[in-house]
């Protein structure tokens, strides 16, 4: 046979595969906000309990999700409860209870859970949270940032940042799943307002794609399983607690293969394609910008911009911040000459959070790349594509002046 | 019009008439047609009143920036009050679109929007929406002159989707009369 002949007949197979799929699944095309789009995959997993308690930019979700359960389309038990730290305190007990348990929360919510939150990982429950990550206060800010979710990165969460609606959308029903088969909570991100309340195209998966993906919820052990009375949270003494911690780190090194394998099948459903981090016309790419969030999107267009005009510049999109792909960073930046880290949020008295990362994904390595931080977004500044496309040309011409790496500011 | 790249619009308005809703149809009627799509509102402080800008970007393939809209195809203006504080026809060229809700004249207009070199379309949406609706509601008129003007929509397709998102919160008769009023906005010179 001919080569011509034999890519013709792979490419007609996959149009039979593509179209079967496509047909199976009958994927709806839709235009929802952020908020929306993470209710429309709450509602598809019908999760058991969902403790909550309202605050911008996250209340869509909960708002949108309390019509599903007025109207009777979901059987789940919301709890309104007095604050977010008796929400987080609530989807503990439901959690160790047996419950698929689910909640949403922004910035001082988050920060006020935090204690609760470490609880929740020591327990090793699979509570899912879907965070509009915003900035903290003081001063007052409701608007985009990821200063509260980078406040929350030790506290043994896997933490998974989203891009725009639709990823929004996917990570809700691949972290659940992620989530119950490691045994560790996750928190689902979007950026405030800027994907939780912008309206974008999406793909919905049906019910019936979404209900067998996630499959039901069996844990191993519960509190309410009275053929097998177990204790959660007893105390730790320095015998043992050391041993819990360390187990509790060898569990978040699991999520990687976990991921790839959940991602491979969301795949067979979704047709979309979802790995540790995403690599953007990086592979040859001699400038690269590293970057979480909806400002990747943004990023995505300056590279497309750039190499029109033959710059051989690229992006990596940090999908999977903790546990923080090390191995594969290195790797995607092992080519480049030089990298710039971009962070929508600060360290104070050190470097920002991702840049920090970045560093010591790349410690040890000996690759000859310069890297350099800026930071942009507080506080929900805009970052235009004009400000990336100068990052870009600076890392071209060598240049790096400290004063110019707070991106549009004034 | 440029539908190799994406085209955007930017609402001035004021919060309580509807800008956001208008943005949102345009996208939605956008979705319909099959294209790509992005809807957000500048995210200010919402009280009634107070001066807000909403976004919508319509293109026929993806759309992955999510920058605010800087440099716009076409700007609409639903309280000409505004005119005179915000500058609406920043980056606005000469072959560009200028929509304004106002019962005033060109001449006036002009005098308020003296760096705009282009053409403004100007429909009196309050008095066509009260003659119609019975309330002064310019975002429905305003929508078929948007279709009018810039062809970034069908005219059926805006009238299915406001008939999908508002016949269950205000019913079949008072949809009828937006939708009536959307086709005065369209048929307005």
């Amino acid at each position: 046979m001919r080569n011509g002949s034999r890519e013709r007949i792979n490419f007609i197979i996959y149009i039979k595969i593509y179209t079967s799929v496509m047909n199976n699944n009958k994927t709806k095309n839709k235009a929802l906000t952020g908020g929306a789009a993470m209710a429309e995959a709450f509602r598809q997993i019908n999760p058991d309990v969902m403790p909550v308690y309202p605050i911008t930019p996250q209340t869509p979700i909960i708002e949108t999700f309390a019509k599903f359960q007025a109207e009777r389309i979901v059987e789940t038990e919301i709890i309104p409860v007095e604050s977010e730290h008796s929400a987080m305190s609530a989807c503990v007990g439901s959690s160790a209870a047996g419950a698929r348990t689910v909640t949403a929360t922004s910035s001082q919510g988050l920060a006020l859970m935090n204690e609760v939150l470490y609880i929740a990982s020591g327990l090793r429950l699979p509570i899912l949270m879907a965070v509009s990550a915003r900035a903290l206060s003081a001063p007052i800010n409701i608007h985009g940032e990821h200063g509260d979710v980078m406040g929350a990165r030790d506290t043994g969460w896997i933490q998974i940042f989203s891009e725009n609606v639709q990823e929004a959308y996917d990570n809700v029903i691949i972290g659940l799943k992620l989530a119950e088969k490691t045994m560790l909570p996750i928190m689902v991100i979007m950026d405030g307002f800027i994907t939780s309340h912008s309206v974008e195209n999406l793909e919905i998966l049906t019910d019936e794609k979404v209900k067998s993906f996630a499959g039901e919820y069996k844990p191993e052990k519960f509190l309410l399983n009275l053929e097998d009375p177990v204790t959660f949270g007893p105390v730790g003494l320095p015998n043992s607690y050391f041993e819990f911690k360390i187990d509790q780190g060898k569990a978040m090194e699991r999520v990687f293969d976990m991921y790839k394998k959940i991602t491979g099948d969301f795949h067979t459903i979704s047709l979309r394609n979802y790995d540790l981090l995403e690599k953007y016309k990086s592979d040859d790419a001699e400038q690269i910008i590293v970057i979480a969030g909806s400002a990747a999107g943004t990023a995505k267009e300056v590279v497309d911009k750039l190499r029109n005009e033959g710059k051989k510049v690229g992006l990596v999109k940090i999908k999977l911040f903790r546990p923080f792909p090390h191995k594969e960073i290195a790797e995607a930046l092992k080519n480049s000459k030089s990298v710039a880290v971009l962070d929508r949020a600060m360290s104070f008295g050190t470097t920002p959070p991702l840049y920090s990362e970045i560093v010591n994904s790349l410690h040890g390595t000996y690759y000859e790349l310069l890297i350099t931080s800026y930071v942009y977004g507080l506080g929900g500044r805009d970052i235009f594509q004009k400000n990336i496309e100068k990052v870009f040309n600076d890392m071209i011409n060598g240049r790096y002046i400290e004063e110019e790496k707070y991106l549009n500011s004034k | 019009m440029k539908f190799n790249e994406t085209f955007e619009i930017i609402f001035f308005a004021r919060a309580g008439q509807g800008a956001k809703a208008a943005a949102e149809i345009i996208a939605q009627a956008a979705v319909s047609e099959g294209k790509f799509v992005q809807a957000f509102p500048f995210f200010g402080p919402e009280r009634s009143g107070a001066p807000t800008k909403s976004f919508v970007r319509v293109s026929e393939i993806p759309i992955s920036t999510h920058e605010p809209i800087a440099d716009p195809d076409a700007v609409v203006v639903l309280d000409d009050t505004l005119l005179g504080s915000v500058d609406v026809a920043e980056n606005l060229d000469m072959n560009e679109s200028l929509i304004i809700n106002t019962s005033k004249s060109h001449d006036e207009i002009k005098k308020s929007v003296p760096k705009f070199r282009g053409k403004a379309y100007l429909i009196d949406g309050n008095k066509i929406s009260s003659a119609i609706i019975g309330q002064p509601r310019p975002n429905s008129v305003i929508l078929g002159k948007i279709a009018n003007v810039t062809g970034v929509v069908k005219l059926e397709s805006i009238f299915s989707e406001f008939r999908k998102l508002f016949a269950p919160k205000i019913g079949e008769e008072e949809t009828e009369k937006n939708i009536e009023a959307i086709q005065k906005g369209y048929d307005a010179i």
